[in-house]
């Protein structure tokens, strides 16, 4: 563990990544202590100015407080960029790591259908899986799911295929554990560090994608979330920029963060890659 | 068998591998379709304001709507292989007709996109590593990934903010000014001035995605023998990187432009909805405001085809382009 951090933290920028992402779900936890009123509810005199009538970024046409708003928002957006995630891993090992374990026809059929996923163009089909569900916090996980495990169920595969005929495994064979036993307790510890470096990207690309959704008015209407925000905001660009302008900022520290992290583990996991470059 | 032949052979068999995924997009967007609440007879009947139940009965015989399920999605399928994609009650339009209309605003923002981005990724890309872990070098990363985190529709708002509002350089939003009746040049300027702050707000995504394959791609050929030999037969850096490393690290990129075509027309919904520009993306955000399902099932369809097609063409040019390429 020791030398993993040591590892790490000799990237300035992951570890620079680490401390905003901090920042962010601090933020997030402590949203409802700092503004426990509703972030929807009226707070005060429409469309005010950063830093008037009481509002540190501004109020929007209906007089939400944007501050409060992106408080909220981030519990959203780290919610709905981690269980879409976990659900999109789950998927992807069980096809990859079948398709890549067994071979032949299974990963014939398997690869097939991932193939059909990847090509579909993915925010289109997430808009279209929303508009069918309607929108609510559970079509817009389940979306996201869809659309996200292709990749990792390609890169599970090619784990098992690698990793299948090793020595290690032929071991198992004699020693003759069954096969579920083989790939969850011997095959898939050995490629898990491939799978965090892309689940924490996938996080990333999962809360861009949340934010795409609820700015074309396809999110949760219960739940504020910082596409929602913008998505409001648009229509008065031009006498109120602060309503669009922050909670943009801040999805951009958040992926910005979450993406430096990905590629600070990747360097920490993968030593040998990092040598390459 | 000469390499012509075997080409050939190859586009077959690449043909043959995307009829399946069509069809099978096409089963899918039937089962979608049944998802949905509500039939297009519902759609109907609330537009008319009331309808007798005898009355839909009717209508859903008429549309064979009544059929057991696998005779309504081969129905689906013979209607889908005649380009027959429903009906938009909304815009009182044939769909194929709506999607038609709407797809050549959007060929011309993508083209231009892909032109800018692989152009400014490529010379990007080439600058930083040819000036590996200089200042350039970490201002082009950082640049990169600052890109790569930000929401496309935020860029497009800031855009307007800053150069439309501020600066007054470009409009707001849509593909022309009609009031102004413009013809001939005057017309192609106009759109031109209209293309500008979409088709950099769409770029800037891709832009930092191939100027970080370029800069890896260079870093990897420089590492190849051949680079080595050039140096050893007292080849000038310059004609190294220009003559040899480039081309070769240029492919991947090209392959990279077919395989984000995807990603490239769902940002095109979001671009086009905040620039209002009149294309595919701007027509899927209006069908989600009217609930027009048959219409977005469409887009949705048109785009996936899209790409099966624009995969296989760049697949093509890259086993033309690529001699290596294992093409039997």
């Amino acid at each position: 563990m020791a030398d993993f951090w040591e590892r790490y933290s000799r990237s300035r920028s992951a570890v620079l990544g680490l401390g905003l992402l901090g920042l962010v779900i601090f933020m997030a936890a402590i949203a409802n202590l700092v503004f426990p009123e509703d972030p929807f509810r009226l707070a005060g005199r429409p469309m005010s100015l950063p830093g008037t009538n009481g509002f540190l970024l501004g109020s929007d046409t209906l007089g939400r407080d944007v501050a409060a708003g992106i408080a909220h928002g981030a519990k959203t957006s780290i919610l709905i960029g981690l269980v879409a995630t976990l659900a999109s891993v789950f998927i992807g090992v069980i096809f990859g790591a079948l398709a890549g374990y067994y071979g032949g026809r299974i990963d014939d059929l398997l690869m097939r259908i991932t193939e059909v996923f990847q090509t579909i163009p993915s925010f289109v089909f997430a808009i279209l899986l929303v508009a069918i569900m309607k929108p609510s916090i559970e079509s817009i996980v389940i979306a996201i799911t869809v659309v996200s495990w292709p990749g990792v169920a390609r890169l599970v595969r090619g784990e098992f295929l690698s990793l299948k005929n090793r020595e290690f495994v032929q071991a198992c064979h004699t020693l003759g554990m069954g096969d579920l036993r083989i790939m969850l307790r011997e095959i898939l510890p050995n490629c898990l560090s491939p799978i965090i470096v892309i689940g924490s990207l996938m996080v990333a690309t999962a809360i861009l994608i949340e934010s795409g959704l609820a700015f074309l008015g396809l999110g949760d209407p219960n739940i504020m979330s910082w596409g929602f925000q913008i998505g409001a905001g648009r229509t008065m660009l031009r006498s109120a920029w602060w309503i669009c302008t922050f909670p943009g900022i801040a999805i951009l520290i958040t992926v910005l963060a979450i993406n430096l992290v990905g590629e600070g583990l990747n360097d920490a996991l993968n030593p040998r890659l990092r040598e390459r470059n | 068998m000469n390499r012509t032949s075997k080409i050939f052979r190859y586009v077959l068999k690449r043909l043959a591998q995307g009829v399946p995924i069509i069809l099978a997009i096409v089963v899918l967007n039937f089962f979608l379709l049944n998802m949905a609440e509500g039939d297009a007879v519902d759609v109907l009947a609330g537009e008319a304001g009331s309808a007798t139940p005898e009355y839909m009965a009717e209508l859903r015989a008429k549309f064979g709507l009544d059929q057991p399920l696998p005779v309504q999605l081969l129905v689906y399928l013979k209607n889908v292989a005649s380009l027959d994609l429903g009906y938009s009650f909304r815009h009182d339009m044939a769909v194929s007709k709506l999607i038609i209309d709407r797809f050549w605003p959007t060929l011309l923002l993508m083209a231009s996109t892909i032109f800018i981005a692989v152009t400014f990724g490529i010379l990007l890309g080439l600058m930083a590593a040819t000036r590996l872990n200089t200042w350039k070098d970490s201002a082009i990363s950082i640049f990169a990934l600052i890109t790569y985190a930000t929401p496309l529709f935020w860029v497009g708002l800031m855009m307007i903010v800053v150069f439309s509002i501020y600066l007054g350089w470009f409009p707001t939003s849509g593909m022309e000014n009609v009031a102004a009746f413009y013809e001939g040049f005057d017309r192609v300027a106009d759109i031109a001035r209209h293309l500008v702050l979409p088709t950099i707000t769409l770029s800037l995504f891709y832009l930092a995605l191939y100027t970080r394959m370029m800069r890896a791609s260079m870093l990897e050929q420089y590492g190849q023998d051949y680079v080595v030999t050039a140096r050893a037969k007292g080849l000038t850096e310059r004609r190294i990187t220009f003559v040899h490393v480039l081309r070769n690290a240029m492919l991947p990129v090209v392959t990279m432009a077919g395989v984000q075509v995807g990603a490239l027309i769902g940002g095109s919904v979001i671009v086009e909805s905040v620039f209002a520009w009149p294309g595919l993306g701007m027509l899927a955000f209006e069908s989600l405001f009217a609930r027009d399902l048959n219409l977005l099932l469409g887009i949705f369809m048109l785009s996936s085809v899209l790409v099966v097609a624009v995969n296989l063409v760049v697949d093509i040019i890259y086993s033309f382009l690529d001699p290596r390429i294992e093409v039997a």
